[in-house]
């Protein structure tokens, strides 16, 4: 008897994780893309730091 | 036991089931008045800022949804149109959904915060807390004015689109919530009087069940009225213009009709074609807001209609 390696739950829990691992990618190239808008936008100013400190 | 049984994870839940806990349709509305509000706002944003942004109310809002299921398992379970719902369905555990929501509040909050402002991230803090607490756990089953008030949170996007673009929050914002907040009402006691048994059998107090339907029928129109007069006066404001005015006098004339119409039926004859007219008025309300906030949209973005008005 051949044992059935791939249910219907590994399915469905390969697409959460797929799903899962997607969104996390997307969110890292949005805040990545949204740094460069803010840097890159007219008003934006690096902290001052002082002298002798 | 001698075989592995998989009949326990049969109904385990799916990406689908966890993203249906965000209430996807009422998101779509969210981010779509959203957009709207800080589209039509007089300061441009930075497309990557604004698009952000908007996924984070878009958040926000899943995550108020998700909140409002795990409160509401009790009663959804009963209602016919939430009982295939994901935590009555037992694809979802209550505890996940409560989980689920508290991180994505946080989440979208704190990044709201980052990519717009902190006025906007507070709005929309007190949006997630309204809805969340004030109409789901206190106001829905406490007051037959739960829609009415609890329609606040349904309101505040365009304000927040507002608030992210222009860090402020003015008379033109408000008036997009007040056309909001003054079209819940009549929107869902519409729906309440032909779903009829849905909200009976839960206990919840809807106007129907507290003060009979020929009560509420008096109040969609009185509603109607107020809201017609609020919809057509805003076309004379900042964001109205001759696009918004000409869909909100058709539209308000055809929802004006059918609120009367609604309010000179009794029930015999609304079972006899079986609520064909309040099922009508409610097709009629999705489009009147859709249209509404469409016409703004198009008075704030077409180069046509650009300082004609003001």
């Amino acid at each position: 008897m051949s044992l059935r390696a791939e249910h219907d739950l590994h399915r469905r829990r390969k697409g959460r994780n797929v799903g899962v691992g997607l969104m996390l990618g997307f969110f890292v190239v949005l805040i990545l893309a949204l740094t460069v808008a803010k840097v890159t936008q007219g008003d934006f100013e690096m902290p001052r730091i002082e002298e002798g400190q | 036991m001698s075989d592995i049984s998989y009949s326990a994870y049969d109904n385990e839940a799916s990406l689908g089931d966890y993203f249906a806990l965000l209430k996807p349709r009422v998101m779509s509305l969210v981010v779509f008045t959203a957009v709207v509000g800080l589209l039509a706002a007089p300061v441009p944003v930075h497309p990557v800022i604004a698009f952000a942004s908007i996924l984070f109310v878009a958040i926000g809002a899943g995550a108020s949804g998700a909140l409002n299921m795990w409160w509401d398992a009790d009663i959804d379970q009963v209602m016919r149109r939430t009982s295939k719902r994901p935590i009555p369905a037992g694809k979802v555990q209550p505890g996940e959904a409560l989980t689920l929501g508290i991180a994505l509040s946080g989440l979208s909050v704190m990044m709201l915060t980052l990519s717009a402002n902190l006025l906007a991230a507070g709005l929309l803090a007190f949006t997630i807390f309204f809805y969340a607490v004030v109409y789901s756990m206190w106001l829905k089953r406490s007051t037959p004015q739960n829609i009415v008030i609890g329609g606040a949170a349904g309101a505040f996007p365009p304000v927040i689109g507002w608030a992210i673009a222009t860090g402020s929050v003015t008379v033109e914002a408000w008036l997009m919530f007040a056309l909001i907040f003054m079209w819940t009402p009549p929107h869902f006691w519409a729906l309440a009087l032909f779903m009829k048994s849905d909200y009976d059998d839960a206990g919840v107090p809807m106007l129907t069940v507290t003060h009979g339907r020929k009560a509420t029928r008096a109040h969609i129109l009185i509603y109607t009225l107020l809201l017609a007069a609020l919809a057509v006066g805003t076309a004379f404001s900042a964001i109205g213009g001759p696009v918004y005015l000409v869909v909100s006098m058709i539209l308000n004339a055809f929802f004006v009709v059918g609120a009367v119409r609604i309010w000179r039926r009794d029930e015999d004859a609304a079972l006899a074609d079986n609520y064909k007219i309040e099922k009508s008025f409610f097709k009629l309300s999705l489009l009147y807001l859709f249209l509404h906030f469409g016409a703004i949209l198009a008075d704030a973005v077409l180069p046509f209609t650009l300082g004609m008005w003001s």
